[in-house]
């Protein structure tokens, strides 16, 4: 394919978006305002999931939401396929690629075999691009790394149709041709995008999401010491941070992406009052940071009493208020397009 | 990390605007997923243990060693949870069609005689 350009990104699913939107002629397009138009910060900590028998937390929306909801809110439609039989998922891949059209593709990590083994865990919902075939190798853009690099035939087979929850049954997706994005449809996006994140964070009644899932896990750690003992209590608070500051989340548990995009998007909506709100998400980012270093204290065994898992759950008390702070701001400055 | 690939990260610069930064890694982070491996290698000694006093079937001992639960086993063979916690029994185990034999072997990427010969 020719002029292919690689983006690296800190997210995935914001990368391809990205790379991919860019591809359709949105040279504006940046990283913090895909993730910001398809309201990608979130909290959940998730029912009736367990990871290694502890906590399951997902920092930003569903997997494929950001993708969907950016190109929904700017008016460009999307093509996305699944597939049974894994010569109709090559097949349609290998049309795709011959038009010259770059794909992005859902894969497991578990068999991707340009990760290093350890970070390889049974994680469905990666994303890469697909931009070209030579010979036996499929060219590969995964927006994590800094390269491109390559999968064989088999290796790409295996990662698409990795198996287990989130399982990518060769889930394939790209936007349409899109026509010229005005401003107009630019503004209604971002502000869109802003509102339907503050519904996420703040109005759905579930004591599991949002500002009322971050205490929710904070009363768990309280627990987490008498009930299972110190060892596996430190392991389930290294699984947090695991979770907030994989690769791929920017750090801070997306909350620097999400200041970011607000930067931005004080700029394209011409209102300041939006920087004083980004800051507020550099903020909780920071708070995220220092409860990350703070939990390392006690995996780590220097710090392992019971007065430190509370002060763990504190701090995360602390955010839940910053965050349900900006969110209340952004909901008060009743944006308009 | 930064071995493999250095990670995208927002940063402010001078002026106080994000920008685009470059990671080699956390230290924070990387104990986490050290920690996390420790805990692996260990409970996959304990089930090994566990198989070869015939408490478990090697079933258990490789979905261990390969980092799955029982829905990402369940994913692999198209068996049903229940089914599989059976089949760690050492008893059902040993009664297993080579036909499913061969289905936990391609899941785990083993061959049939590493299951039914386990020596660990």
């Amino acid at each position: 394919m020719k002029d292919f350009k690689h983006i690296q990104t800190a997210h995935c699913e914001n990368g391809v978006t990205v790379n991919l939107l860019q591809r359709q002629g949105l040279d504006f397009m940046t990283e913090p305002l895909a993730f910001g138009i398809g309201s990608g910060l979130f909290y959940i900590h998730i029912p009736f999931l367990k990871v290694n028998k502890g906590p399951a937390i997902s920092f930003r929306s569903m997997p494929g939401a950001i993708f969907k909801r950016t190109c929904k809110m700017l008016e460009i439609d999307v093509t996305k396929k699944k597939f049974s039989s894994h010569e109709e998922a090559q097949k349609f891949l290998d049309a795709e690629i011959q038009k010259g059209h770059p794909v992005g593709c859902q894969v497991g990590v578990f068999h991707l075999m340009y990760f290093p083994k350890a970070y390889r865990f049974h994680f469905n919902a990666h994303n890469l691009i697909v931009y070209g075939k030579e010979g036996d190798n499929y060219l590969i853009s995964d927006p994590i790394m800094e390269e491109t690099t390559t999968l064989t035939t088999a290796e790409l087979d295996k990662v698409r149709f990795a198996k287990g929850p989130l399982a990518p049954k060769g889930h394939l997706y790209y936007p349409n041709e899109a026509g010229e994005i005005s401003d107009e449809i630019l503004r209604k996006a971002i502000i869109k995008g802003i509102k339907h994140n503050t519904r996420d964070m703040m109005h759905i009644p579930s004591r599991r999401l949002g500002g009322k899932g971050i205490n929710y896990t904070a009363s768990q750690i309280r627990k987490w010491r008498s009930k299972h003992g110190e060892r596996q209590a430190g392991l389930f608070l290294g699984q947090i941070v695991r979770m907030q500051e994989e690769i791929g989340t920017g750090g801070g548990g997306f909350r620097f992406l999400y200041a970011a995009f607000l930067e931005q998007a004080s700029e394209i909506l011409q209102d300041d009052r939006l920087i004083g709100i980004s800051e507020q998400f550099t903020k909780a980012g920071d708070m995220w940071r220092d409860s990350a270093v703070q939990m390392a204290g006690i995996y780590k065994g220097r710090i392992t009493s019971q007065k430190d898992f509370d002060h763990s759950a504190d701090i995360m008390n602390e955010i839940s208020a910053v965050e349900k702070q900006a969110f209340v701001a952004l909901e008060k400055l009743k944006l308009r397009p | 990390m930064s071995n493999f690939t250095r990670e995208v990260c927002y940063v402010k610069d001078e002026n106080g605007k994000f920008v685009k930064g470059l990671s080699e890694g956390w230290e924070t982070k990387q104990i986490a997923l050290d920690n996390a491996w420790e805990e692996i290698e260990r409970t996959v000694e304990e089930v090994k243990k566990e198989v070869l006093e015939g408490k478990v079937s090697p079933v258990k001992y490789f979905m261990e060693l390969r980092i799955m639960d029982l829905p990402v086993l369940a994913g692999y063979t198209g068996f049903w949870s229940w089914q599989i916690k059976r089949h760690m029994k050492p008893k059902v185990f040993k009664k297993l069609s080579d036909k499913k034999l061969q289905i936990y072997a391609d899941a785990f990427e083993v061959s049939i005689d590493d299951l039914t010969n386990f020596k660990g």
